[in-house]
This record gives C-alpha cells, structure tokens and sequence, in this order.
C-alpha cells in the first residue's frame, strides 16, 4: 500500500520525465530538421563526417595516442614532485631560507602567466637551437619539460592553497605534543593537505592530458599531428573529428571521476 | 619548601588592542590540581596556553621546573615533552588511527618507535580504549575522542597536564566517562591545571579553584571556600549565575 505522498510524488515524477523527454525530441528533431537546410551542409558533411574515412583513420588514431599517454604518464610525477617542492618552498618561514621563497613566488608567476603554447614553443624550439646533441635536442624531451614547467606552477598553487587550509588547530596539537616543525609538516599537515585537493588536482590533470597535443607544434607525431598527417594525405577534416572522439573518451570520464571526488569531499565536510 | 612545578609571575598578555591577562601570579606545586573557572573570555584558556608557551606572553616569567620558559627565543621543543595539553576541540589527526594518534609523538619526537607500542596499548587498556585502537577519528564518540587526545598527551609521559575545557564540546551524558580519566589521573599524583566549568567535579577533586575575571585571577582558595563563602562580589555573582 503506497502511502498518499509517495503517489504523488510518482505521478509528479512521471509528469517530470514526460516534459524533458518531450522538450529533448523537438530540440534534437530540430537540429536534425535545420541544421541540413545550411547551404554548405553538403560540403561539411562529406569533409568533416566521412564514415569512411572515420572507421579507416580511428585504428591509426587510437595507436597514436599512445604517445599522449606516454607523454602524460611521465610528466604527471615530475609535475608532482616539482609541484610539492615549490609549494614547500613558498611555505619556507626560515630567514635563511628567503631566497628560496622569492624563487617560488618568481617561479609561480612566471609559469602561471605564459601561455603553454607558448611555452612549448619558446622551449622546444629555443633549447635544441643551443646545438646540443643526440638525444638532448629531442622534442619530446623539451616539451615535457615545458608542460612540467607550467603544470607544476599550478600544481604548487593548488598545494599551497590545501596545506593553507589545514586549521592551525591541527599544527597547534602537533607542536604541543613536541613535534618538530619539519615534522609537523610531514607527517600531520601534509597528507590532510594532498587528501584535500586530490580533486582540484584531477582537473589538473585532465587539462594536462589535452594540452599534451600541443606538443604536436615542435615534433613529436602524436595524435594531433598524426591527424594533421591524415588530413593531408586524405584531403579530408574527418581525421581531427576522430582525435577529438578519442580525447573525449578519456576526458569525460576523467573529469566525471573528479566531479564524483569533488561533491563526495563536499558532503563528507559538512 | 618544595619547588613549584609552575610558577607565573606578572605574566601580560595582549592580542592587538585588547589585553587579556593582566599580570597573572599562579603557582602550582607537584601534584597538585587548580581548576581556573570564570565566564567565557575572562582568559582561562590563554592563560593556559602561556603555561606551555602556545601563547607568547608579552611581558613576565612563566616557570617550569624552575626555568623560564616565557623568556623571549627559549626553544620550547623540549619542554613540550614534559608538560602536555589536551584542546576542547580534540584536535586529533583525521587521517591517522588512534593508536597512530597517539604513538606518532613517541615515535617522532622521543625516538621509540615499536619500543613504545606496550606502554602506548596499556594506556588504551587502562581507559577502556583497548578495542578501538585501529579507528579512525570520525569513527569514534566524542568521549572516546578526548580520552584518545589525553592519551595523547599521557603517552610523552608529562609531568604536567593542561586541560582546556575538555569537556565543553560534549555531549552531557559523555561528560562522565572523559571526568573520569581526570580523576583516575588525580590518583596518580599528575600534576594538573584545569580550565573547566564543570563546577561539581572542580569542587570535588581540585586542590585549588581560582575565578578569573576581565584577565585577572579575582579570588583564589580552597575549593570549599570559594564555592561556599566566596568572598569577592564578582565571585558571588559568577557562581550565582551557574550554580543556578
């Protein structure tokens, strides 16, 4: 026997799904019914949405990636150690210790405020120009260098940002139990810090793993370059709508992990 | 006469504008145990945050053991071991258990490491926490939170305990079980400064009681004395508006 609430609450429950299944129809009949009236539909169709070419590019694609994701694997921990000194580092109170405070604030803002493209740029292009040799002048070398550059600024700004927000009550109990404050630190601030922005720094991440294909501007033939490559060959943009299928296969969910993170450390807070 | 454990003398505190403690003189000898009552605000917690050196006191000598600590650079780090303190907040560690709650200090600090673990599981034993050694913070009741935070403290094996409202955070029917390693404490002998407004159990366990007032120790005596003859009107007007 259903209670009186619980039947209405079912009957406004079914009203709720019948309007959004309804309003979801007509947009998408719309954009299926409008979109082809465009006079160049024809031309972006075949150029753009070849299935052909699709299904003949995506093995290639996907391979491809695979240096995105050697790309991305090892920059993350270099990022992160990088990261944590310079948060570390910006956090150092001793007076002896004050030149490595300014190298961190410098280091934050520089790599904070230049495009990473540009960064990629400047790097790969500026550092092999040196003349060094084989296989110091790798583009895969010094565009990691310039993703871990950028990335790790912002990383350290996200850790500063957590150990900050550890309550001085924490530090307090530490110190009056006689911990040293290196101590402190490590073994009591810290890993409440790093728990606390594990989401912030999953964005990060899943950031990086796009800005990975700028690499493809100084050399390495990852996937974008690769889809360049295709679409030169092919005289056809269908390669970049597959590369761009294959980021969202890992970005959506990535990023739906880390909002799933992000709410589940919001409701265990409050 | 025995040297004191503590002994303040004309100790001043400000924070910015405001002065919270007008010069404090407090001694407490071996063994003993004060209780510090008064409203909120009259400084019973930063006056007992002086007493380990939290607190930087702006002017006068906090001493224990006879050394002052109050002295302007003194490195604190190893007094801290000889006088714990226990936080109306808790303040345990979230994402340690609680018997790493406790055996962190030892390890860390007195360099124990698995040496301590008997000593540190006898005083779970000892406070009905055998079983919940392996728990989290978040897993545990109020009562057993603070009784871990005293272990805490208890397991650098002070010879002074401060008590800052440890039991204002609590539920009423989980008082009891935390007043209860007060006094189990008391039987050993510790060496005890209370702020507290649990005025029943002050009356019957403290040595001494002293009313702070606007940052000034008002009236200090026996426990029977202030709270059945107090002589000062501000006294009277404080115990009036608890003992209700």
């Amino acid at each position: 026997m259903t209670s009186r609430r619980a039947a209405y609450e079912a009957r406004q429950r079914r009203r709720a799904n019948l309007l959004a299944g309804a309003s979801t129809a007509v947009v998408i009949g719309l954009l299926v019914f409008l979109i082809p009236l465009a006079p160049g539909w024809q031309a972006v169709k075949s150029s753009f949405f070849n299935g052909e070419i699709f299904v003949r590019t995506f093995p290639d694609l996907a391979g491809v990636f695979l240096i995105n994701i050697a790309i991305f694997a090892w920059s993350v921990p270099l990022i992160m150690a990088l990261g944590l000194a310079i948060a570390l580092a910006r956090g150092a109170r001793a007076p002896v210790l004050f030149p490595l405070r300014i190298f961190g604030a410098v280091y934050v803002d520089l790599f904070r405020g230049i495009p990473v493209v540009l960064l990629v740029y400047l790097v790969g292009f500026g550092i092999p120009g040196l003349g060094l040799p084989r296989p110091w002048n790798s583009p895969y070398i010094w565009g990691t260098v310039a993703l871990v550059l950028t990335y790790s600024a912002y990383v350290a700004e996200v850790l500063r940002s957590g150990i900050e927000s550890i309550h001085a009550s924490q530090r307090n109990a530490a110190i009056c139990l006689g911990l040293s404050e290196r101590d402190t630190m490590r073994y009591v601030v810290l890993p409440q810090a790093i728990r606390r922005v594990v989401p912030a720094n999953m964005n990060m991440l899943v950031a990086l793993q796009k800005d990975v294909a700028l690499l493809s501007f100084i050399g390495p033939v990852e996937i974008l370059r690769q889809a360049g490559i295709f679409k030169s060959l092919l005289a056809n943009f269908t390669p970049y709508v597959v590369a761009a299928v294959i980021f969202l296969c890992v970005t959506v969910p990535a990023t739906r992990y880390a909002d799933y993170l992000m709410n589940r450390d919001r409701n265990a807070r409050t | 006469m025995q040297e004191p454990r503590l002994a303040l003398s004309g100790v001043t505190k400000s924070f910015g504008d405001v002065t919270v403690l007008h010069g404090i003189n407090l001694t407490v000898a071996p063994g003993e145990m004060v209780c510090l009552i008064g409203a909120s605000g009259s400084g019973k917690s930063t006056l007992l945050r002086c007493m380990n050196g939290l607190e930087p006191v702006d002017n006068g000598e906090v001493r224990l053991d006879g050394i002052d600590i109050a002295e302007p650079g003194f490195d604190l780090g190893p007094i801290r071991q000889r006088i714990g303190i226990v936080f109306q907040s808790f303040n345990l560690f979230p994402h340690m258990t609680a018997y790493e709650n406790v055996a962190l200090a030892p390890t860390r600090v007195l360099k124990q490491g698995n040496a301590a673990r008997p000593r540190i599981e006898g005083l779970f034993e000892r406070f009905g926490l055998g079983g919940h050694m392996g728990k989290y913070p978040d897993q545990l009741s109020g009562g057993q939170q603070q009784r871990v935070a005293v272990i805490r403290a208890l397991a650098m094996r002070p010879q002074t305990m401060l008590f800052d409202e440890i039991t204002s955070a609590l539920d009423p029917e989980l008082v009891g079980e935390v007043l209860d390693v007060l006094r189990s404490l008391r039987d050993d002998g510790m060496t005890m400064v209370l702020a507290t407004h649990e005025m029943g159990f002050a009356r019957e366990l403290a040595d001494r009681i002293c009313f702070m007032d606007k940052g000034v120790i008002a009236e200090e005596g026996k426990p029977n004395e202030i709270f059945s003859n107090p002589k000062q009107e501000r006294t009277k007007q404080f115990l009036a508006s608890v003992l209700r």
